[in-house]
């Protein structure tokens, strides 16, 4: 159709060629778009927007400031040395009336109660004076609740009247600030937060080694028998992959317990004697033996899928080559199979350290995971900004091996089944 | 896996050694999921064989806790919400996730790899994450609580299925069939319905099932997100397992492992056909 013979190339109707080629691949990107927008824009909404709004949460910090403006505003030109003089006490008395009216001391009140145990009821019993109190207030509120006369309160007061804060993080990893302003580690006997983290992240390592042991053998076996044979046996790992989660943690409830299918079957062989039955439920045993049941078949298929891909006569030409059988595995067949250990063992890494429902029904309280914690400060205590600082961080972590997860395998190269 | 003829004494050990262990393996996969059925039938109210069970006395196995489900007004009113939130949550993803599958498997989408990376995301997130940031959002714009609520968030969380198997299955997809089909005369609707449909359809279909079993099988969103009009099956599963223990939860227990079977019979069917309809036989 175009003029091959003069240059410049054009189309029929006289445009340049490599015009209206940009054009028509221009075409085609914006369809393309186009095509993939709603969904952007569905996923933008419902997931992407609630996952920043609990990153906000995390820092957010509106209660000191906006239900204690005059008191913020009075503490200003405090030199924080010693407790503050009447008209700081004042503006505290108009903020809590103003408070009481809006009624949300409350929720001052618990935010208070994070930092400085005893703030609760500080407020709640001033409030419940508020009427009768005559100036001057200093003495007054002092004799009310001794938390007024700490010097610790105020400081607290005044560093917690910016709208945002790191509290939430430094709780989350068992941090507080100190009364003069620096970070340092909560007492012992409340330190819970980074032992959990430590904990979940061991014990997934341990689950994704455990998964790894039990799926190599499953995945060569997979990998090197006849296709009609290993299609049959593949069911087998695909059954419990496909079965509710529930069912299967509901399965080793019913095995490993005490009362258990395990251990009757182990009395009743006289291996164990009937007061002494294994405790292999609601510790960390529990966990980790469910837990490896139902990730091992995310181990099995990255496996499998990169074991199909290597040919027998390699491991046949290093036998030929005189290599002993072992040795042999260890330097031609294992260094190739190593793109799937990463994939399924990343994989397997992410999915447990994220795990909720096995840990909560079968973790008792030595085997719980972080994730329990997110759900107790989300569900018991209510707190919620420190749940979504907690979250927080494991998101992170789990962003972080994501990530190395795509740059090494690609998430297009993922398959189901 | 056969072995050779020239292999030493040593590698017929070993070779039976590791055939075993891999036997063990396969036990410790599908040995707890068979172990329910039977328990499931106890005519005592325990998680563990009866003495009567072991010795096969008909008196030791019952039908009571197949008949406390199917008569449980909760248990039917959480299968119903199950039902429902997981067909409209499916119908929503597979809508949503194949027009994108479409725009995903041309090859002039821009930032593919990273849209690709995002739309995944839901599957990678753990799901206490997810449900405490929907619950917060949710609660925000008065979808906490509600079927609308739940019915997003299980979209959301069957997206990623969708998007993997149609993209997957888009990209087999031979284009020049297309043409082909033009060029024997037929019009672009037609081309559609006779030649492009089937081929895609198997790939579809087992995103949503995907989806819906996703849908089907998920508690800790609907933990914080529901309300007690929305209990849905797995939440009623989870109460049972955590308060009061009855095997009512392995009558159910078993019934779910029977749908899994049913379901992975059916995707095995439609992986079969997709093989058929494109000309690739099993080898």
């Amino acid at each position: 159709m175009s003029d091959s013979s003069t240059p410049p190339l054009t189309t029929a109707d006289g445009v340049p060629l490599k015009v209206s080629l940009r054009r028509a691949v221009r075409r085609s990107k914006l369809k393309a778009l186009l095509l993939v927008s709603p969904l952007l824009l569905f996923l933008g909404i419902a997931f992407v927007m609630p996952i920043f709004d609990m990153l906000w949460r995390s820092v957010d910090n509106p209660e000191v400031s906006t239900t204690l403006p005059r008191t913020v505003s009075a503490l200003e030109d405090w030199d924080g040395e010693s407790v503050p003089d009447e008209p700081v006490f004042a503006a505290l008395v108009e903020d809590l009336q103003e408070g009481q009216k809006e009624r949300n001391l409350g929720l001052l009140s618990s935010r208070l109660n994070y930092e400085k145990s005893g703030m609760r009821s500080a407020v709640s019993r001033t409030a419940r004076r508020l009427r009768t109190l005559e100036p001057p207030y200093r003495e007054t509120l002092i004799e009310i609740n001794d938390a007024w006369g700490e010097l610790d309160t105020w400081q607290l007061i005044q560093r917690e009247s910016s709208p945002y804060t790191l509290s939430y993080y430094l709780a989350a990893m068992d941090r507080q600030f100190s009364p003069q302003g620096e970070i340092v580690k909560v007492p012992e006997y409340l330190q819970i937060h980074a032992t959990l983290f430590w904990r979940t992240f061991w014990m997934s390592a341990v689950i994704t080694l455990a998964t790894l042991v039990l799926g190599y053998p499953i995945a060569f076996l997979l990998a090197n028998l006849p296709l009609r044979q290993s299609n049959l046996l593949m069911i087998l790992v695909l059954l419990p992959f496909w079965t509710s989660l529930l069912v299967r943690t509901t399965t080793w409830i019913a095995i490993l317990q005490s009362q258990g299918v395990l251990n009757d079957v182990m009395v009743a062989l006289g291996v164990i004697a009937d007061e002494a039955r294994w405790q292999l439920i609601h510790n960390k045993t529990g966990t980790i033996i469910a837990m490896t049941h139902i990730l091992l078949p995310f181990m099995i298929l990255p496996l499998y899928s990169v074991m199909k891909t290597i040919p027998p006569s390699y491991m046949r030409a290093a036998r030929s080559l005189g290599g002993r059988p072992f040795l042999c595995f260890r330097r031609v067949y294992f260094p190739l199979t190593i793109p799937g250990i990463a994939a399924g063992g990343i994989l397997v890494f992410i999915l447990s350290i994220g795990y909720y429902i096995t840990p909560a029904l079968v973790g008792g309280q030595s085997g719980r995971f972080i994730t329990n914690y997110i759900a107790y400060h989300m569900q018991t205590s209510l707190n919620w900004g420190l749940a979504a600082a907690i979250a927080s961080i494991l998101l992170l972590v789990v962003v972080v091996f994501y990530w190395i997860f795509n740059r090494l395998i690609g998430v297009d190269k993922v398959k189901l089944g | 896996m056969a072995l050779p003829s020239y292999a030493t004494t040593g590698e017929r050990v070993w070779h039976y050694v590791f055939l075993t262990l891999c036997g063990l393996i396969f036990l410790f996969l599908i040995g707890p999921l068979l172990i329910i059925i039977p328990l499931s039938f106890n005519a005592e109210p325990y998680f563990t064989f009866s003495e009567a069970m072991l010795s096969f006395d008909p008196a030791g196995y019952s039908l009571r806790w197949y008949e406390d489900f199917f008569t449980s007004s909760a248990w039917l009113n959480a299968i119903k919400n199950s039902f429902i939130v997981g067909i409209a949550s499916t119908l929503l993803a597979t809508i949503l996730g194949t027009i994108a599958a479409l725009g995903l498997s041309s090859r002039f989408m821009p930032a593919r790899g990273a849209i690709m990376a995002l739309l995944i995301s839901p599957m990678i997130v753990p799901l206490i994450i997810s449900a405490a940031a929907m619950f917060f959002f949710f609660s925000k714009i008065n979808l906490a609580q509600t079927y609308l609520g739940v019915i997003l968030a299980h979209t959301v969380l069957g997206i990623p299925f969708v998007v993997i198997t149609v993209t997957a299955t888009l990209s087999s997809f031979d284009t020049t069939l297309i043409r082909a089909a033009h060029s024997l005369g037929a019009n672009p609707t037609r081309t559609f319905f006779k030649v492009v449909l089937p081929l895609v359809t198997p790939g579809v279909v087992s995103g949503a099932l995907f989806a819906f079993i996703t849908s089907f099988d998920e508690v800790v969103v609907v933990l914080f997100i529901a309300g007690p009009e929305q209990r849905t099956m797995p939440i009623q599963m989870w109460s049972g397992i955590r308060e009061q223990i009855s095997p009512t939860i392995l009558a159910v227990a078993t019934l779910l492992v029977i749908l899994s079977m049913l379901l992975l019979a059916i995707l095995e069917l439609l992986r079969r056909r997709g093989e058929r309809l494109r000309g690739l036989t099993p080898g």
